[in-house]
C-alpha cells in the first residue's frame, strides 16, 4: 500500500516535466509579445527591451526553461509580467478558493448523484426513471456560465436570497487562516455570522459548477447500479429472505459505487479546469479567474503555473480515488 | 451478382445490412433519440440559413438601431432588442453558424488528430505507442479549458484560430479510443488474413482496421459535438475568439451580463439556444451509442 | 399420511418474450416431503430451474405470469400469499442455493457479515433461530447471530470456522465458498432446501464432498430437498426421489432406484442411455436425436412426441396424463406397455 502510493508519487516527476514543456512551447513558440503588452502601449523599444531581459525573456527558449524548472525545484513558478508578483504566492493566495469551491461541488454532486441514481435504477422503466434520464442529459447540456447566470437573476437579483458574487463582503473580517477554506476557517473561529455569510456566497457557484457532474455521476450509478442488481449474489440475498431495503442500501450500493468512484475522479479534474468560466460568473477570486486574466494579458508564467498545479491536482486525486477504491473493493490489493 | 433466385430471396439480409436496419428501428423506437435529432434538424437548418432568414439582417451584419434600444420582447422582437437596439433573435440565428461550425470544426479536427495519434500508437506498438500514449495522457491532465485558452489568446482572436486552439485540446480523448479499438481489431482474423496474403502495413490499418472501427469513433463525434458547442461558447463568453459584430453565442450571453437584472432578456435567447443546440446534440449521441455501440452503454 | 412439506400442483407457467408468449411450465405436479430429497433432472431450458425458483417466487413476473395450479408450502398457496408473506418464508423456511459458488457471494462483503445478516433477516421472523432471550438488544442479536455463522460454518466442515468469518470471499476456493453458500442457506433453519445445480461448477472431487454434505443436512436436519441437476449420476448418489422434466412437463416421478432400474418413459431411457457407465461399451453411447421443442408453439399433445421412437397419432392429440407404473411410480406416456416391451428386447 505505501509502495503504491510512493510510486505513484515518484510517477509524478515526469508528469511534472511533461507538462512544463508542453505549456513553455505554447506560451514561446506561438506568435504574440507579451513583453510588449506588458510594458504598455506608449513604450519605447528600450523600455521593451529592458523589461525583457530582467525577465530573461532575451535569452534562448533552452535557458529559460532550465531556469524556470531550476527555480520549480526550489517552489519558485517564475514572476507574473503584469502584476511583477511571483506566481507561486498568487497561486497560494488563489487556490484555496478554488479547491473550497471544487470540492463543495463535488459534495453536491457525488452526496445527490449516487442516491438518485441508485433509486431511479431500483424505479427502472417507470416514469420518474425516464424523466430523471431526461433531466440528466438536460443539466449536462447546460451551460455552466448560462446557469450561474439565471441562479444570480433569480437568487441575487430578484429574490435577493443571495449575494450576487464574491467569497466574502469587505465589510465582514476574515477569519484567521488555517485552511484556506471560508466555510472551514471561520468555523474554527467560532464566527458564525461569518460562516453563514460565506456559505451563502459559496452556495450558488457550487451548485452551477456541480450540476453537470452531477448528472453524470447519477448515470453512472444508475447503469453500475442495473448491472449490480443483476447479479447473482443479490439473487442469493433475496432468495434467503434478506430485506429489500437492505439488499439495495447495502448490498447493492456498495458495489455500484465502487464502480461509479472512478468517474469522480475524472470529474475532479475536470471541475478544476472548469471553474474558470463559474469564477468569471460569479467573480469568486479562485485560480480560474487568476488565470483567465492572465491568459487575456497573454502574461504566460501564471498560466504555466496555473496549468501545472491543477495537472498535480487531477493526478493527486486520481491517486486518491485508486486508494478509496481499494477499500470499497477488498479485491484490489495494489501491486 | 449471380442473378436472383428464389433461395437468395429467402436468405436473410446481408448481416451488416441487417443490423443497420435493426438500429435503425431501434432509433426510432426512442423518442428521446428522435426528439435529439429533430432539434439537431432544427440547428443545422439556421446554421445554413439562419443569417439569410434572420428577420432584421441589418442587425446580423452590425448595424445598430439607438431609437430602438432594450425594447421588452414584443412581436416585432420575440426576444426584445439589446444595448443597440439590435433584434436578439436575429443575432441569435445568426449566431447558429458559427458556433455549430467551430463546434463542428473542433470535433473533426480532434478526431482526425486523434485517430492518427491513437492509430499508428496502436498498431505499431513498443516504443511508439509508449511515447505517443504518455504524451497523450500528459496531455489530459491539463485542464482543457485552460488549454485552449493559453492557445487561443496566443494565436490571437478569429474563428479559425479558435477552432484550432480548441481541437488542440480536444484530441487525446480520441487517441486512447482509437488505439484501445485498433489495439482489439489488430487480433481479428480479417487483420491477420490481410497479413498473410502480404498487405502492407498502411493498407491494413486503413482498408481493413479503421473501416471496422468507425463507430465508437462516430459516436463519441456526436455526443462530443455538443461539449464542443459548449467550450466554444465558453471561450466567446470569457472574451477570447470570435470578436463582434460576428454574432456568436457566448460573447452575446457575454454582453448582456451587464444589463442585468433590467434587460434579462437578452440573455434568454443566447443561453437557450445554446442550451438546446447542446441538449439535442446529447440526446443523438446517446441514442447513436446505444444502438451503433451497445457495449459502451453503462 | 402427513401433509408433505411442499405441493405442486398443476403448475402453469408463461413468460412474454420478444417472439411471443412461451409456455415454459405445464402442469407441474411435485411432492416433497420432510426426509426426502427429490432430483429434479432434465435438459437445459426444460423449466427445472424456473420450477425451483417458482417456489420462492424469485421469477420476475413480469415477463413470467402463473396460470392455472397452486404451490401449497405447509398448506398456504405461494401463489397467492401476499409478498410481504413471502419474503418472510425466504430463508427461514425455505433455503437455496445456486449454482456458481463465485457469483452468489458479494464480492464486497466478509462472508461473516454476509451469514449474519441472512441470520438476523430468518430471526427477524421467528427469534428462536439465534438461540437467544426474547427482549435481547441489537448488539446481543447481533453477537448470537455471529456465533450461530461461526457454529454454521464449522457444521459443513470450514475449518477454522470462527476465524474465517472475517474472511473475503475470494479468499476462498471454490468446494469452500459453495459450503459457506450451503451454511448460508441453512443458518435460518429452513424446512426445505431448493439447490439448483450445487454441484455443477465444481471439480469432481469436490462435487462428491458437497453432495455428502448436502445428504448429511437432510437426515441432521429432517428437512425436505429439492436437487434440481442435469446429472442423472448426482440424483443416483444423492437423491431418494426424481423427477423427470421434458418441455415445462414432469414425463417420469418416482423413488429413486425404482426410476432408474426400471424407467417407463421413453425419454427417461434415452436419458439413461446417454449416461455412461461401468458396463457400457465404447461407441454404446446413445444421444438424443432432435431437439427441445419450440415453447412458444409447443406441438399439441406429447411434446416429445416428435422425437419419440414410438410415438404414434394418438400421442400427438393430446397432452398424456400421468400414469402409475408402480406405486409412487409414475409416468407421463400412453404407450408405457410399448415402452416396457421395448425395455425388454
Amino acid at each position: 500500500m505505501l509502495y503504491f502510493v510512493l510510486r505513484r508519487i515518484v510517477l509524478l516527476v515526469p508528469v511534472v516535466i511533461g507538462l512544463t514543456v508542453i505549456m513553455f512551447a505554447i506560451a514561446r513558440i506561438l506568435p504574440g509579445d507579451p513583453v510588449a503588452l506588458a510594458a504598455g502601449p506608449n513604450a519605447t523599444q528600450a523600455e521593451i527591451e529592458a523589461l525583457a531581459r530582467e525577465f530573461g525573456l532575451d535569452q534562448p527558449i533552452w535557458t529559460q526553461y532550465f531556469n524556470y524548472v531550476a527555480g520549480l525545484v526550489q517552489g519558485d513558478l517564475g514572476t507574473s509580467l503584469l502584476t511583477r508578483r511571483p506566481v507561486a504566492a498568487d497561486i497560494a493566495a488563489y487556490l484555496p478558493a478554488t479547491l473550497e469551491l471544487v470540492l463543495a461541488a463535488m459534495f453536491i454532486a457525488v452526496a445527490v448523484g449516487i442516491p438518485l441514481g441508485l433509486v431511479t435504477a431500483v424505479w427502472r422503466n417507470r416514469w420518474p426513471d425516464y424523466l430523471s434520464q431526461v433531466a440528466a442529459i438536460g443539466a449536462i447540456s447546460m451551460p455552466r456560465f448560462f446557469l450561474g447566470l439565471l441562479l444570480q437573476l433569480c437568487f441575487a437579483m430578484w429574490l435577493m436570497w443571495l449575494p450576487l458574487g464574491g467569497r466574502l463582503p469587505i465589510i465582514v473580517i476574515p477569519p484567521p487562516f488555517v485552511t484556506g477554506f471560508l466555510t472551514i476557517d471561520t468555523l474554527i473561529a467560532g464566527d458564525l455570522h461569518a460562516f453563514t455569510t460565506a456559505l451563502r456566497h459559496l452556495a450558488m457557484p457550487a451548485i452551477a459548477m456541480a450540476l453537470s457532474p452531477l448528472a453524470t455521476i447519477m448515470r453512472m450509478m444508475r447503469a453500475s447500479t442495473i448491472e449490480v442488481l443483476q447479479q447473482d449474489y443479490v439473487t442469493t440475498a433475496r432468495a434467503l429472505g434478506l430485506p429489500r431495503r437492505k439488499i439495495i442500501l447495502k448490498y447493492v450500493a456498495r458495489n455500484a459505487v465502487s464502480a461509479t468512484l472512478t468517474v469522480v475522479g475524472l470529474y475532479f479534474g475536470w471541475l478544476l479546469g472548469g471553474t474558470v468560466l463559474v469564477e468569471t460568473v460569479f467573480d469568486w477570486p479562485g485560480l480560474g479567474l487568476y488565470a483567465t486574466k492572465a491568459i487575456i494579458s497573454q502574461d504566460m508564467m501564471p498560466v504555466i503555473g496555473v496549468a501545472l498545479v491543477i495537472g498535480l491536482l487531477f493526478v493527486i486525486a486520481n491517486l486518491i480515488i485508486d486508494v478509496l477504491y481499494g477499500v470499497i473493493n477488498p479485491k484490489v490489493r495494489y501491486t | 451478382m449471380s442473378e436472383i433466385t428464389e433461395a437468395t430471396l429467402d436468405e436473410p439480409l446481408a448481416p451488416r445490412q441487417d443490423k443497420l436496419r435493426r438500429a435503425f428501428f431501434r432509433f426510432r423506437q426512442s423518442r428521446l433519440s428522435m426528439l435529439g435529432a429533430g432539434l439537431v434538424a432544427v440547428v443545422v437548418f439556421f446554421t445554413i440559413f439562419g443569417t439569410v432568414l434572420a428577420p432584421y439582417p441589418e442587425h446580423v451584419a452590425g448595424g445598430v438601431a439607438t431609437s430602438t434600444r432594450f425594447e421588452p420582447p414584443s412581436s416585432a422582437h420575440p426576444f426584445g432588442t439589446n444595448e443597440l437596439g439590435q433584434d436578439v433573435l436575429s443575432l441569435v440565428m445568426a449566431g447558429t453558424t458559427v458556433s455549430v461550425l467551430a463546434g463542428f470544426g473542433v470535433v473533426l479536427i480532434g478526431s482526425v488528430i486523434g485517430t492518427l495519434f491513437g492509430a499508428v500508437a496502436g498498431f505499431v506498438g513498443g516504443w511508439t505507442d509508449e511515447v505517443l500514449m504518455r504524451f497523450t495522457d500528459l496531455t489530459l491532465t491539463i485542464p482543457s479549458l485552460i488549454l485552449a485558452m493559453a492557445i487561443a489568446a496566443a494565436l490571437g482572436p478569429g474563428f479559425t484560430n479558435m477552432v484550432i486552439a480548441i481541437s488542440l485540446s480536444w484530441w487525446p480523448g480520441y487517441a486512447r479510443l482509437v488505439r484501445g479499438e485498433v489495439l482489439a481489431a489488430r487480433e481479428e482474423v480479417y487483420v491477420t488474413a490481410a497479413r498473410a496474403i502480404g498487405a502492407n502495413p498502411g493498407r491494413i490499418l486503413f482498408r481493413h482496421i479503421l473501416p471496422n472501427i468507425v463507430s465508437p469513433i462516430i459516436v463519441k463525434m456526436s455526443l462530443d459535438m455538443g461539449f464542443a458547442i459548449l467550450t466554444v461558447a465558453g471561450l466567446g463568453f470569457i472574451g477570447i475568439g470570435v470578436r463582434p459584430p460576428t454574432p456568436e453565442w457566448g460573447t452575446l450571453l457575454s454582453l448582456s451580463r451587464s444589463y442585468m437584472p433590467d434587460y434579462w432578456w437578452t440573455a434568454m435567447a443566447p443561453g437557450m439556444a445554446m442550451f438546446l443546440a447542446v441538449f439535442g446534440f446529447n440526446l443523438l449521441g446517446d441514442g447513436l451509442r446505444d444502438i451503433l455501440d451497445p457495449k459502451a452503454r453503462r | 399420511m402427513v401433509q408433505p412439506l411442499l405441493s405442486i400442483r398443476n403448475l402453469h407457467l408463461t413468460m412474454t418474450s420478444f417472439d411471443g408468449e412461451a409456455y415454459v411450465l405445464n402442469g407441474i405436479d411435485l411432492d416433497v416431503r420432510r426426509g426426502e430429497i427429490w432430483g429434479l433432472v432434465g435438459e437445459s431450458g426444460c423449466g427445472k430451474s424456473l420450477t425451483g425458483l417458482s417456489v420462492s417466487r424469485l421469477v420476475p413476473e413480469p415477463p413470467a405470469r402463473y396460470g392455472e395450479g397452486e404451490i401449497l408450502f405447509e398448506g398456504r398457496d405461494i401463489l397467492k400469499l401476499p409478498m410481504r408473506e413471502v419474503q418472510a418464508l425466504r430463508g427461514k423456511h425455505i433455503g437455496m442455493i445456486f449454482q456458481d459458488p463465485t457469483t452468489n457471494l458479494n464480492p464486497a462483503y466478509r462472508i461473516g457479515v454476509q451469514l449474519v445478516d441472512v441470520a438476523l433477516a430468518a430471526a427477524s421472523h421467528d427469534a428462536s433461530v439465534l438461540d437467544c432471550p426474547a427482549g435481547a438488544g441489537r448488539r446481543e442479536r447481533r453477537r448470537a447471530a455471529r456465533r450461530l455463522a461461526g457454529e454454521m460454518l464449522d457444521r459443513v466442515g470450514i475449518p477454522n470456522a470462527a476465524e474465517r468469518l472475517d474472511n473475503y470471499p475470494h479468499e476462498f476456493s471454490g468446494g469452500m465458498r459453495q459450503r459457506v453458500l450451503i451454511a448460508m442457506a441453512l443458518i435460518g433453519r429452513p424446512d426445505l432446501l431448493i439447490a439448483d445445480e450445487p454441484t455443477t461448477a465444481l471439480d469432481v472431487s469436490v462435487q462428491a464432498q458437497i453432495l455428502k454434505l448436502l445428504k448429511g443436512t437432510v437426515s441432521d436436519h429432517d428437512i425436505g430437498v429439492i436437487l434440481i441437476t442435469h446429472n442423472l449420476g448426482v440424483v443416483a448418489e444423492t437423491c431418494s426421489h426424481v423427477a423427470v422434466m421434458y418441455a415445462g412437463n414432469i414425463v417420469e416421478s418416482g423413488p429413486v432406484a425404482e426410476v432408474i432400474e426400471s424407467a417407463a418413459h421413453p425419454y427417461t431411457k434415452a436419458l439413461m442411455a446417454a449416461v455412461p457407465t461401468k458396463e457400457s461399451k465404447r461407441g454404446s453411447l446413445k444421444g438424443l436425436g432432435g431437439t427441445v421443442p419450440n415453447l412458444i408453439a409447443p406441438p399439441p399433445g406429447c411434446r416429445f412426441a416428435p422425437r419419440c421412437p414410438l410415438a404414434i397419432d394418438a400421442c400427438r392429440q393430446a397432452l398424456p396424463p400421468a400414469i402409475n407404473v408402480r406405486q409412487d411410480h409414475q409416468a407421463a406416456c400412453i404407450r408405457l406397455t410399448e415402452a416396457q416391451v421395448l425395455a425388454d428386447v
